[in-house]
């Protein structure tokens, strides 16, 4: 091998190099703030902690009013985007004409395109003073409207994986679910979506993982109020939503108000990468081979 | 009723809420867009494109955002294509089945799945401070690129492993070197697939915003940008920061802007489909 090959394969390698570096700095970068963080707020203050003021000149750190705000905008987003991105994966799939298939598969994929920022705008300006028509008491700002509209915003992620997963159940299957004389909701629901059950919750754990992250549409909708509460229409916050808020009144580099944005960083970190590991793992292990 | 007849008529219900499921959300986007248009078009003007941020909602206008979105795209793409195909390139050409490409396997699936805020934090500490760049437009393109590398990589990996081996054997049959196939034979055949792939990692790029905000990206910039060290505004956060102003005519200026926002990411997605179909066709092995 000539040596200007062997640079280049070098370099090649320094590039794919670069992703585990981006791991790496990720996780240090979060691990040596919110350990110098953690210096100052004890650990256990922080876990159960019930308010979250590090911008009040009374500070208290508990991450909890956060972690709710997340979840509560999370599973909204979920209860919204599961059914409606399982029914279109299943209805492409088993009914759907394939050329009818192939036109709106892409076309669902603009739901997702859609910068994050417009989906405030709509969430704000337009779901908000529409459904205040049917819930009077709603807070100009709450997690219902933008977890609604984060969860059109997430269809595509779960219609998109579940059909890959049901295309890839063998028709010889489905032929006999036929030949037995069931219907096509009876082949999809007993026969297809069980045997394509470990990609479709891939796709709803990568559901999960997306809402949780999600950070612009909650940002403007929601409030950038801690609150811990499950209540749907009062303000509430989201750790995603924090980081942008002190982010944008820039906390000087070192104060307590700077390490919070890593502190709660590193919480969603954590989130994310529980739940990606777990879909790789069900992705390698679980993945039927259909020959 | 008997059973069939109740099994036929599921059957039949659920296609119906099939067909409701699959347009609902495609129906409210472009209500919601729809809403924009209205409320936003009459805003729309030159004067609008060409005015520096003001106060006065009316006199403001989006030159600095767009400038500097389009600064973010040249130095995204100046950073990201050529790391991003290089991995790829390692990936799918030199790796070895071994523990560190599993690694790097996992890796880039895990990398995909990091909220883009945390991309942010990351560029905050790395490139703001550590390499001393400030908030410019530097560390948010950088912050950017490490954020649609994954993208770019699987994409690139995709559009290589497409390209038939009995090229790349054909090619090393007549002496010609790896690399040598590689440049000369693999990467023209597979470019379709790769630029496609960047061109829609860098109009999610286009869109982002929370990363921009954590580097420093800011809210009111009086000038456009004249060098990577500069500082900078984009587009979605000149949105950002007139969404959240209470003034009825700020919300005027963000759907306007949002119109010219969501030109430009639906014209980089029809570029890229475009690409992909006549890519599609014209290689036929």
């Amino acid at each position: 091998m000539k040596w200007n090959e062997k640079i280049i394969e070098k370099l090649l390698g320094f590039c794919a190099l670069i992703t585990i570096l981006t791991t790496v700095g990720i996780i240090l970068v979060l691990l040596i703030q919110a350990v110098s963080f953690f210096q100052e707020v004890s650990i256990v203050d922080f876990l159960t902690g019930t308010q979250w003021t590090p911008l009040f000149a009374e500070k208290h750190f508990g991450i909890l009013p956060l972690l709710s705000g997340t979840i509560l905008t999370t599973f909204i987003a979920i209860a919204v985007a599961i059914p409606l991105g399982l029914t279109i994966a299943v209805f492409l799939n088993e009914y759907a004409h394939h050329k009818f298939r192939q036109i709106v598969k892409p076309m669902l994929e603009i739901l997702a395109v859609v910068p994050t920022v417009v989906y405030g705008f709509f969430a704000l300006m337009i779901v908000t003073p529409f459904l205040k028509t049917f819930i009077p008491h709603l807070s100009g700002f709450n997690a219902l409207s933008p977890g609604l509209v984060m969860g059109i915003m997430i269809i595509p992620f779960v219609s998109s994986l579940s059909e890959d997963a049901l295309n890839a159940v063998p028709n010889s299957l489905r032929k006999a679910s036929y030949g037995m004389g069931s219907t096509r909701l009876q082949t999809a629901f007993r026969v297809t979506v069980p045997a394509a059950s470990s990609g479709i919750i891939i796709s709803v754990i990568l559901a999960f993982s997306r809402a949780i992250g999600e950070t612009m549409i909650v940002t403007i909708a929601a409030g950038q109020q801690p609150n811990l509460t499950f209540d749907p229409t009062v303000p509430i916050e989201t750790i995603t939503a924090y980081i942008v808020q002190v982010s944008m009144g820039d906390a000087p580099h070192g104060t307590i108000a700077y390490k919070t944005i890593f502190a709660a960083g590193i919480t969603l970190f954590v989130f994310t990468f529980i739940l990606n590991n777990i879909s790789y793992w069900i992705r390698e292990k679980y993945q039927q081979k259909y020959e | 009723m008997n059973n069939e007849k109740k099994n036929r008529l599921n059957d039949k219900l659920f296609q119906g809420i099939g067909i409701f499921a699959t347009f609902i959300g495609l129906i409210l986007l472009a209500v919601f867009i729809g809403f924009i248009i209205y409320i936003g078009w009459d805003r729309l003007s030159w004067d609008f494109m060409v005015s520096l941020p003001s106060r006065l909602a009316k006199r403001a206008g989006i030159l600095t955002a767009w400038t500097g979105t389009l600064w973010i795209m040249a130095l995204t793409t100046l950073i990201s294509f050529p790391i991003g195909v290089g991995a790829g390139i390692y990936l799918e050409e030199y790796s070895e089945n071994n523990w560190f490409t599993n690694l790097l396997e996992i890796n880039i699936s895990n990398l995909a799945g990091v909220p883009s805020v945390i991309y942010g934090l990351l560029g905050l500490v790395i490139f703001v401070r550590v390499m001393k760049m400030g908030g410019s437009l530097l560390a948010g393109s950088s912050t950017l690129s490490l954020l649609i590398l994954p993208i770019i990589i699987v994409a690139t990996r995709e559009a290589i492993s497409a390209v038939p081996r009995t090229v790349k054997e054909a090619s090393l049959a007549l002496g010609a070197s790896k690399w040598q196939t590689i440049w000369h034979q693999t990467l023209p055949a597979a470019m379709g697939g790769i630029l496609t792939g960047v061109i829609l990692a860098l109009s999610r790029a286009v869109g982002e915003t929370a990363p921009l905000i954590v580097v420093g990206a800011l809210t009111y910039v009086p000038f456009t940008p004249k060098s990577p060290m500069d500082q900078f505004t984009v587009l979605p956060i000149q949105i950002f920061n007139w969404v959240t102003r209470p003034q009825q005519e700020f919300i005027i200026n963000a759907a306007a802007a949002i119109i010219i926002l969501l030109i430009i990411t639906f014209a980089m997605n029809g570029i890229a489909i475009y690409l992909r179909n006549r890519w599609q066709q014209r290689v036929g092995w």
